[in-house]
């Protein structure tokens, strides 16, 4: 059978040609060098009030890269990512609670099991072609579920939660240490830079430029052969295990976590504003988004906790925080589109 | 071109093959189930039958007052396609507008609430015309569900910071309750029902009998083929949304007198309706109306055997059945 | 040696038969252009034939293998791929990146897959869009898009879809050469288009539709002097 395109200049004809130069990945490693340095220092330029703002902003990053990876690379857009961060929360907390397995190993479970979940709700909901506004309410509803039916069974102390305990002492291994350790933002750190590795290495590999022309046209991607179906569920299985390590660190640095705090609606929430504000199916909008929403209510907090005189009526009112990020969100929507990041990086291209 | 079409139309068309009586077998099965289950209960549900009938007429109530909520959300969410959610928000802005007035300027709170009406048909127009109308059109509907979500958080936290976090009372006007089988029904709640019955009813009648009526059925069936022949399909985008909030301030004030009110207070409604509006069919005013009541009885009647809010799961599970096997809803003929 | 047969292909929508009873057998390396008027069901047949929809009778058999309900993804990975009337490039990608897509299905890593996917999009004179966004194409690039993207599969039967349609007439003779000379090299082809110069100059044989069923199967130049097909079906310009 002679193939068509299968002429021998083929595949040379182009070994170094200028047009092929790909620098977008190594582009994109140097960035994550910078930021890996930045994120190392962190700690001995940062004063130590703001470790705890570090972290938030880091749990946010975390939860926003990997919701980027489902929703933004693979346009599924879930409404319930709280259903994963959940079960990674309180797999952690079950298992160092009651056998005093090490974290490291729960957030692995954890991270395991939540890709099962995620597999299982994407795969019904994508069998039965949900797509859009339903695929979004049907993970919302699988999100909520999750949380009335911990808030019902014992053995997951019901609105209780979990309280860690507290070994006394530093162990890496129980990834405990005393308050205010630089441990606590680089370890997420460190979680969020290996994060950010694999999703540039995904983005320009196979299966991720497979996921993204079916995001694009999942008619046209499968005439090209590809299987649609697993390639989005592999993107949902990265984003679901992702998501789960940030709710196991966030159960290990705060050493309590309850049904809202884990399987709540607005944990889907601050899961998708970082990503919308900084730039959905970019690298780098989900980390812009997170360095924006992390710090703001501290930032609001501290403004409204000695206000300057013209705004002197909001000393102590509640809420101006997310009525401000609220506004934000609608303002991007409608006028940037792409987000911060992504209408940057347009402007800077042409 | 036209093979095109041809592929397009094959699920609607196999739809309508079937059409005729079998387009009525499921709502008819819905509501010939309902009362089964009930007599089951009844009879072999192994429960105190004051019990039973307290939680179904609490179900029935509970499941006008959904109804009421969800009427104008089957509205927004069907001709314009937008996930409104920010109507549970909406709903307590509603509530919080009658509070205001009933508490600044002393008017009754079913005064107030005709006040508030317009007042929201107002914000709803606005936020559809000013705010949604330009993704609507272009069908971007992650793009209206992130704005509604901005807006749902920025109306709670704008309340937050007028009204504070503490739970606030509406004085109601009529205290007392209605006893019926050894059940009790108070007025309030019995109002709110039959709020809801004339609410359906009005809408009913205007999206059927009027000529605005029709231009809004014209834009949900077809909004290009709409705006060819004339209509300013911008425009009824806009008052549908304005209606769709009428209904909920509507829901607001009926709602006042029985609640605690906290920026907060709609919330847990924004999903509640949506299980409803997808369980009764997209812009089936009657299957909001059934949807609601189901939903109602399944939560009250379901905390017999679910104690807390285990009821809730399998409200849940009705709804990732409907979605997953039966989109279109009970009263939905097409998607 | 037969690469594709279809045996009594039909295909109805709610009492609608778009297609009806079609039975052919496509040699190797044969070239069989499809025409009809709208509305014949030549895109239809290609949608049955590729899996894109799942037929209501018959069978298809590709290259020994009876693939009759196979997923369209699976048709393409077996060397049975088509391209579409309406474009639909990935917008979001550059124009080497929508091929390289296309490409991967052969390479596993990035750097020959692009390498390939340039290759390719030389073969078809796309060299002025390679790293345009495919969205930015005009209609011409585009047409030449959807073709390098299904070449670049390397198939061994491709199905063309009007891909001369919304040229404009100076773009049609380099397309029309381009597809001669993939011929040449030994690529099988079904060939639905309306502009009956290109049709002749390039098919074997001709398949002319109408309503859905075969009406004609043969030699084209003999076709076009049957006064009655040509009439009805190939519009009276050609009579």
């Amino acid at each position: 059978m002679t193939r068509a395109v299968e002429r021998p200049q083929d595949s040379v004809a182009a070994a170094d040609d200028p047009r092929l130069k790909d620098n977008e990945t190594r582009n994109a490693f140097v960035t994550l060098g910078v930021l890996a340095i930045v994120l190392a220092v962190l700690p001995f330029v940062l004063n130590e009030r703001f470790e705890s703002i570090a972290v938030l902003t880091l749990i946010f990053a975390l939860m926003a890269v990997a919701w980027n990876l489902m929703s933004g690379f693979g346009g599924l857009f879930s409404f319930g990512h709280a259903a994963f961060f959940g079960i990674g929360a309180y797999v952690d907390a079950y298992l160092v609670v009651e056998y005093g397995i090490s974290p490291w190993i729960a957030m692995l479970l954890g991270a395991a099991l939540a890709t099962l979940v995620g597999i299982a709700i994407a795969f019904l909901c994508l069998r039965y072609q949900l797509a859009g506004a339903y695929f979004a309410l049907a993970t919302f509803a699988f999100a909520q579920m999750f949380l009335l039916l911990v808030q019902n069974l014992e053995f997951l102390h019901k609105t209780e939660g979990f309280n860690l305990p507290i070994l006394g002492g530093e162990s890496f291994w129980m990834l405990q240490f005393r308050q205010g350790s630089d441990l606590y933002i680089w370890i997420p750190a460190a979680i969020l830079v290996l994060a950010l590795a694999g999703v540039i290495l995904y983005v320009h590999s196979r299966p991720g430029q497979f996921v993204q022309a079916v995001r694009d046209d999942a008619v046209a991607a499968a005439s090209l052969g590809i299987n649609v179906m697993r390639t989005k569920l592999i993107a949902v299985g990265l984003s679901c295990a992702l998501t789960a390590v940030a709710g196991a660190f966030y159960t290990q640095y705060y050493f309590f976590v309850g049904p809202q705090q884990a399987f709540g609606a607005q944990v889907s929430i601050e899961a998708i504003i970082p990503a919308v504000i900084g730039g959905i199916g970019t690298i780098w909008g989900p980390l812009v988004g997170a360095l924006i929403v992390g710090p703001l209510a501290e930032l609001i907090d501290s403004v409204l906790r000695d206000p300057p005189a013209f705004i002197g009526f909001l000393q102590g009112v509640a809420g101006l925080d997310v009525a401000i990020y609220a506004a934000l969100l609608i303002v991007i929507v409608l006028f940037m589109p792409k987000g911060i990041y992504g209408t940057l990086k347009e402007r800077w291209r042409r | 071109m036209q093979e095109r079409t041809w592929a397009a139309s094959e699920a609607p068309d196999s739809d309508a093959a079937v059409g005729g009586i079998e387009k009525y077998r499921l709502p008819l099965a819905v509501a010939a189930a309902v009362p089964v289950v009930l007599v089951l209960i009844y009879t072999v549900g192994d429960k105190d039958t004051g019990l039973v009938t307290q939680s179904v007429v609490t179900g029935l109530l509970l499941g006008g007052v959904y109804a009421l909520v969800s009427i104008g959300l089957t509205l927004i969410f069907g001709v314009l396609g937008v996930i409104n959610f920010a109507h549970g928000a909406m709903l307590s802005l509603s509530m919080f507008l009658v509070f205001w007035l009933t508490s600044t300027l002393g008017l009754p709170v079913y005064l107030a609430t005709v006040v508030a009406v317009p007042l929201m048909l107002g914000f709803g127009f606005v936020v559809q015309g000013g705010l949604l109308n330009r993704l609507t059109v272009s069908g971007n509907h992650e793009g209206s569900l992130l704005v509604t979500l901005g807006l749902s958080l920025l109306i709670t936290n704008v309340l937050l910071m007028i009204f504070g976090g503490r739970p606030l009372s509406v004085p109601g006007s009529l205290e007392g309750a209605w006893r019926v089988f050894g059940a009790i029904a108070s007025y309030e709640r019995l109002i709110a029902f039959g709020g809801a019955l004339l609410v359906a009813l009005a809408l009913t009648l205007v999206l059927n009998k009027t000529s605005f009526g029709m231009c809004i059925r014209a834009v949900s069936a077809n909004s290009q083929g709409a705006a060819l022949v004339g209509v300013n399909v911008g425009r009824v985008y806009a008052l549908t949304f304005g209606i769709g909030s009428a209904c909920v301030a509507v829901a607001g004030g009926l709602l006042a007198p029985f609640l605690s009110l906290t920026p907060t207070v709609g919330e847990e409604f924004t999903i509640l309706a949506f299980v409803i509006v997808v369980l009764g069919g997209l812009g089936s005013v009657v299957g909001a109306m059934v949807g609601g009541i189901v939903i109602g009885l399944v939560q009250t009647v379901g905390a017999l055997y679910l104690p807390g809010t285990g009821s809730l799961i399998l409200v849940f599970a009705v709804f990732v059945i409907v979605l997953l096997f039966r989109p279109q809803g009970i009263f939905g003929v097409t998607r | 040696m037969s690469l594709l047969q279809v045996e009594g292909l039909t295909k109805r929508f709610s009492g609608l038969t778009a297609v009806d009873d079609i039975n052919i057998t496509v040699a190797d390396k044969e070239f069989l252009g499809i025409v009809g008027p709208n509305g014949a069901g030549k895109t239809t047949l290609f949608s049955l034939i590729s899996g894109q929809l799942p037929p209501t009778h018959g069978r298809i058999v590709f290259d020994g293998v009876d693939i009759t309900g196979w997923p369209a993804d699976k048709v393409a990975s077996a060397g049975l791929v088509r391209t579409f009337q309406l474009m639909r490039p990935f917008e979001s990608m550059t124009a080497l990146e929508n091929v390289a897509v296309a490409s991967h299905h052969r390479f596993r890593s990035r750097r020959d897959a692009r390498r390939h996917a340039l290759a390719v999009i030389e073969r078809v004179q796309l060299d002025r869009y390679v790293n345009a966004p495919a969205g930015s194409l005009p209609t011409a690039g585009l047409k030449r898009l959807e073709l390098a993207r299904a070449l670049a599969l390397e198939p061994k039967l491709l199905l063309l879809d009007e891909v001369l349609a919304g040229l404009v007439p100076a773009d049609r003779a380099p397309m029309i050469e381009l597809l001669g000379d993939l011929h040449a090299d030994g690529l099988t082809v079904l060939f639905i288009e309306h502009i009956m110069a290109a049709v002749l100059a390039l098919s074997e044989r001709l398949l002319v539709m109408h309503e859905g069923a075969q009406l004609a199967l043969g030699n084209p130049h003999e076709m076009t002097q049957d006064r009655a097909v040509v009439e009805a079906y190939l519009g009276e310009d050609y009579a």
